[in-house]
């Protein structure tokens, strides 16, 4: 087994979304399968190769340290499914 | 007149004459849309009223755009129940130029949830249908996009590839699908999967259209920290010069096994037409082709999860209610909200990115990722561009391949390498099954040499006539 139910119990929580009994099955499952078939890459000697996290040859973008106009605060905020005012509003986050 | 039916440049000279007026276009892709897309559901957020009003006060031409990209005040949904009902405060870079240009937008297209998929099918609004049969796939991720242009509801259209996403669904559609070389074009205001992937590109009835389209969306974007200081060429001249000494190369490890014989056929066909076009091809090797689909699915999965983090409930779309702390808020959104493959992509990428994992999965996918870029490299030393299959099979059944993701996975095992790499490619029409199910060459090219690619397409295609035919529907 590439993967346990245990351990993608253990992902999907990192990940934060929640998972039946029935979806934590049925995911094993298929990520096993799926993790079976990039297994393919150990046979690769891959050791003494540099990564590609991206193609292009650029390490630090500057952009010039202007002040300009944001979007309003209204703006921002007016897809929020709950707020106060300019404020987006959650469930308490830190106990009383 | 069907004036839906015609190109954009067709569509231009009419327009320049004086001989119609961009409300006549409107109007009959307004009448096409009305007619074909309950079946085929290509379009998923539309309003009839607003798009005549818009077309009335512009005089461009109208065009569809792939429900990942941020129009200001439109509904921009990814297919995802989990930004239902968003409408972004600002609009996308290539956005801005269309509407700089005097482009009409008429809509937004559907596509797999957050694109992610390869047909399509996993929209929270539903499949879209191919209009060559209605009971297969379109192709996808962009399959609203291709689905539309290739049904003459629209005119043209944009999409996005992480993996195939543009050229996939516009082989399996019959329209030609550009992803631009990584950087040339702006992202900003693209929803974010794969960031080191994504790129927007094109889907068109012709390739003189892919070109002028391409030239309106491309140029450097301080927005965009990976868009890259180059200028644009004015693809539509260079496209018509011949091919005559152009060095094309035959990678042989995309014509083995799991190709579809008529697929074949019709390649190979094509290749030789581009031969006999002056074009000199030779067999290559990309050795390292059957490591990509592993690759990029560590890869584009993890950049996915860090990417998806943002969608928790708090600032746009859906949330969940009844809940008793903000932790279960999150959780309780994103299981709702999210769709199979989206939970699966996220677990897999948070998987191969997590303490334990990281090396054996993420730093060794990224290491293989510089073998797949390197035979481009060489391969690229010695030839101009590189002719593929674009997808292994034509158009598959909806539903065929949902249950088994690893199957679904492997329909993008020709059009993953170019994103992995960075590198352009191209899907044109080149025949048909015996099932009369188009097939698409691919053609890739060198980074920011978009105008070999064109070339070679526009000379192919000018030689042939697969990419007028259009479906009855």
């Amino acid at each position: 087994m590439a993967i346990t139910k245990d351990t993608v119990r253990y992902v999907a929580n990192l990940a934060r979304v929640e998972l039946s009994e029935k979806e934590l099955e049925h995911f094993t499952g298929q990520l096993d399968r799926i993790l079976e078939y990039v297994h393919k890459l150990k046979g690769l000697e891959v050791k003494e190769l540099a990564p590609t996290s991206h193609v292009l040859d650029i390490k630090n973008v500057y952009r010039d340290d202007i002040i300009k106009e944001s979007l309003p605060a209204s703006e921002v905020i007016k897809n929020s499914p709950d707020r106060e005012g300019d404020l987006f509003k959650v469930k308490n986050i830190i106990e009383a | 007149m069907e004036l839906n039916k015609l190109t954009a440049h067709g569509l231009k000279h009419l327009l320049d004459k004086g001989d119609i007026s961009n409300i006549d276009i409107c109007n009959d892709v307004l009448e096409a849309i009305e007619k074909k897309d309950k079946a085929l559901n290509a379009i998923v957020h539309f309003d009839k009223e607003k798009a005549i009003e818009k077309s009335k006060a512009s005089k461009g031409l109208p065009i569809f755009i792939k429900d990942n990209i941020c129009v200001k005040d439109e509904l921009t949904t990814c297919s995802s129940k989990i930004l239902s009902g968003f409408r972004p405060p600002y609009n996308a870079t290539v956005i801005e130029k269309l509407l700089k240009k005097d482009f009409v937008l008429m809509g937004k297209t559907n596509m797999d949830e957050f694109a992610f998929g390869s047909s399509t099918e996993s929209s929270c609004y539903g499949p879209t249908k191919n209009p060559w049969d209605l009971e297969r796939i379109p192709g996808g991720s962009s399959g609203g996009s291709a689905a539309c242009v290739a049904a003459d509801e629209a005119i043209f259209a944009l999409g996005s590839d992480t993996g195939g996403s543009i050229r996939q669904p516009a082989a399996l559609c019959g329209v030609v699908g550009l992803k631009p070389t990584y950087g040339r074009v702006s992202r900003y205001g693209l929803i974010a999967f794969a960031s080191s992937l994504d790129q927007i590109g094109t889907l068109t009835k012709d390739v003189e259209d892919a070109a002028l389209l391409l030239k309106t969306i491309s140029g450097h974007d301080a927005m965009d920290s990976t868009s890259v200081p180059v200028s644009t060429p004015d693809y539509s001249l260079k496209i018509k010069d011949s091919i005559k000494g152009l060095r094309i190369g035959v990678p042989q490890e995309y014509f083995g096994q799991g190709l579809d014989s008529d697929v074949k056929d019709s390649v190979l066909k094509a290749i030789d037409k581009i031969g006999q076009l002056g074009a000199k091809c030779e067999k290559v090797s990309l050795p390292h082709t059957e490591y990509a689909v592993a690759v990029y699915y560590i890869v584009a999965t993890a950049e996915a999860s860090s990417n998806l983090a943002r969608f928790d409930g708090v600032q746009y779309g859906l949330r969940a209610k009844d809940v008793k702390s903000i932790e279960e808020m999150y959780k309780k959104t994103r299981a709702l909200g999210f769709g199979d493959e989206a939970k699966r992509r996220i677990i897999l990428g948070t998987f191969a990115l997590s303490s334990g994992y990281y090396d054996a999965y993420y730093l060794r996918a990224l290491r293989v990722r510089t073998l797949i870029k390197k035979d481009f490299d060489e391969a690229f030393a010695k030839f101009d561009a590189i002719l593929t299959p674009t997808s292994p099979t034509p158009a598959f059944k909806i539903g065929e391949k949902t249950q088994d993701p690893l199957t679904m996975y492997l329909s993008d095992i020709f059009t993953i390498s170019a994103n992995l790499a960075g590198i352009p490619g191209v899907s044109i029409p080149c025949g048909f099954t015996k099932e009369n199910l188009p097939v698409g060459l691919q053609i890739l090219g060198k980074p920011f040499d978009e105008e070999t690619i064109l070339k070679v397409a526009y000379n192919y295609e000018q030689a042939t006539e697969w990419h007028k035919k259009r479906p009855d529907l």
